[in-house]
């Protein structure tokens, strides 16, 4: 429970040192201490929810204008909604969503498929780009990926001396 | 209409998306004239942003035509060419009303820790961003700007982040004339840090990278010394050797997470993702600068812990200043800078990439490919 506040006014020598000129944040901030008012300006029209938008908990509502890219789908989305119900202040908040982004760009490649597309990887990756401007660096990269592929897939499929 | 479409780290390609549409009164949507890729889109690149969604648009820099506006649009209109502030910002909350436009309580549902920012995941709002060919602009009336008379659009497009984070960079080193200044990075970011460091008073400028076209690049513009930190043994030594063994008055670090240079950093913050990034670069700013020192820091860094010595910075009795920068309190004096000839920002843009050719203009920007400085994207509309 809250503990009842104290009055500053009763506290003895209250704000005798008080140094309007000690202000670290000029000139970022032009400071006017409303939030010592708390939340209680007077907010913008709210944006009317058309889509799952997720909260922090450290705050009580959804601000009044918010993105509505890519909700919350499938697993991943099961993870964020999971990761939601702990504050930034906890690992049990950006591991879980950590880990739902390396899951959605599985169910990326899913969704791409399920739509008849086969993600064209040398393009996304830009690799057009290494082979213009950097081409000995990637070709050698190429080479080394090809190498360790045909090595593995030798030792894979190796035809064992005991069977 | 065709947009940049984010597939998992280092995947992106450019696809056909639904138009966005007004979703609030105070809504506009706006056709993208130029759109920029930034050092803070290689965090969400690389997948080093939690909650970043596959299917989203990155781009936060970005300028363009007004289409259509809410019900509740007062100043902007049909037809009005705009450059649009990075941050989302309300201009009603407690912290708009203090020019705080980076940390608006209003823009982003997410996260309390920052405000909302144009495609930059979930963690900061889930806005679809600018690479694309419109986009939706929340509070229309705060943050876009109508780009001034016989100003440059590419001169417009990088008053939208980099040269307002390069300026308030050097602004929060609290610089005093005379003052030693050392900026970590040659990116765009550090390079317009290291020129606004002259604005403030700087009687010497450091900057230290090890990219050499970077290097070379910055030591014109700047204009200024640079050090590749790999020549240096170690970057801090020699700090402090060139300034009397006493450390810089003032150190900036323009990295952020995807900082090199130390081989633990670069495995827990980058490879591992146990930290918010490699703070490398912070770790050498805190140590370089002197005693009573001021770090500023503007290079991105991701919501969880990362390794800094802070035991440093309270036994040198160091004052950290750090922020997303606030745009649009910035722009008035700014464009002055820009109309008088003090900042140049668009000598900073060495690639101009259909926005078609997206997956390479991400892939040239982050292996640092051709001399790539600045790249931006322009969409076909504005090819013509
Ligand atoms: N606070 C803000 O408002 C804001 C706005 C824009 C960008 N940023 C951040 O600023 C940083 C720089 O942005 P940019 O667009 O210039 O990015 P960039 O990636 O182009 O530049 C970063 C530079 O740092 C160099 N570097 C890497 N490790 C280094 C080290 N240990 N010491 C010195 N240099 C090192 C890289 O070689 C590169 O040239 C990024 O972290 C970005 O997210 C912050
Ligand atoms: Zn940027
Ligand atoms: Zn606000």
């Amino acid at each position: 429970m809250e503990q009842p506040r104290i009055d500053p006014s009763r506290v003895k020598g209250w704000g005798v040192d008080a140094d309007p000129e000690n202000d670290p944040t000029y000139p970022m901030k032009k400071r006017n201490n409303g939030e010592h008012a708390g939340y209680t300006w007077e907010r913008p029209p709210q944006q009317p929810t058309g889509v799952e938008v997720l909260h922090s908990n450290e705050r009580p509502n959804l601000t009044a204008a918010f993105g509505t890219s890519t909700p919350p789908v499938a697993l991943s989305g099961m993870i964020r909604r999971l990761a939601f119900k702990y504050s930034e202040s906890s690992y049990g908040h950006w591991l879980p969503l950590m880990l739902a982004d390396r899951v959605n760009a599985v169910e990326g490649v899913l969704d791409d498929l399920a739509h008849g597309h086969v993600p064209n990887l040398i393009d996304e990756l830009g690799w057009k780009a290494e082979w213009e401007h950097n081409r000995k660096s990637l070709v050698a990269r190429v080479a080394v990926g090809a190498l360790v592929t045909s090595v593995a897939v030798a030792y894979l499929t190796r035809k064992r001396r005991d069977d | 209409m065709l947009a940049m479409n984010y597939r998992g780290p280092l995947r992106v390609r450019i696809d056909e998306k639904p138009m966005p549409e007004i979703l609030h009164p105070e809504d506009a949507i706006v056709r993208v004239t130029r759109s920029c890729i930034c050092g803070s889109d290689l965090h969400l690149y690389n997948g080093s942003v939690p909650d970043t969604r596959v299917g989203m648009t990155f781009g936060h820099e970005f300028t363009g035509v007004v289409e259509q506006v809410g019900p509740e649009v007062r100043k902007l209109k049909a037809g009005d060419h705009v450059l649009v502030p990075f941050n989302i910002a309300c201009g009603k909350c407690v912290f708009c009303q203090q020019e705080l436009y980076g940390n608006c309580h209003e823009s982003n549902s997410q996260a309390t820790a920052v405000g909302g920012i144009f495609g930059y995941s979930h963690t900061a709002g889930g806005y679809n961003g600018g690479q694309a060919e419109y986009v939706r602009v929340p509070y229309a009336d705060v943050g876009p700007m109508v780009i001034p008379e016989g100003m440059d659009p590419d001169d417009a497009v990088l008053l939208t982040d980099v040269v307002p984070t390069g300026y308030q960079a050097a602004e929060m080193g609290g610089i005093q004339k005379g003052d030693t200044v050392v900026v970590f990075g040659a990116g765009p970011v550090g390079i317009m840090a290291a020129r606004c460091a002259w604005l403030f008073g700087a009687g010497r400028v450091i900057v230290i990278d090890w990219v050499e076209y970077r290097l070379e690049f910055a030591r014109k513009y700047a204009p200024c010394e640079a050090y590749d930190f790999r020549s240096l043994g170690d970057p801090v030594v020699f700090l402090k050797h060139t300034t009397d063994s006493l450390g810089a008055d003032v150190v900036i670090d323009a990295v952020g997470a995807e900082a090199a240079g130390s081989a633990m950093q670069t495995l827990l913050g980058r490879k591992l993702l146990m930290q918010g990034g490699s703070a490398t670069a912070l770790h050498w700013a805190i140590n370089s600068v002197k005693k009573g020192g001021i770090v500023s820091i503007v290079g991105v860094y991701g919501p969880i812990d990362t390794l800094v010595p802070i035991g440093n910075v309270v036994n040198k009795g160091l004052t950290l200043r750090a922020n997303q920068a606030s745009v649009k309190r910035l722009l008035p004096r700014l464009v002055e800078h820009v109309r008088k000839g003090h900042l140049d920002p668009k000598a900073l843009i060495t690639h101009r990439i259909p926005l078609e050719h997206v997956s390479e203009a991400y892939r040239l920007f982050s292996a640092k490919l051709d001399g790539c400085i600045k790249p931006v994207l322009l969409p076909p509309s504005a090819r013509n």
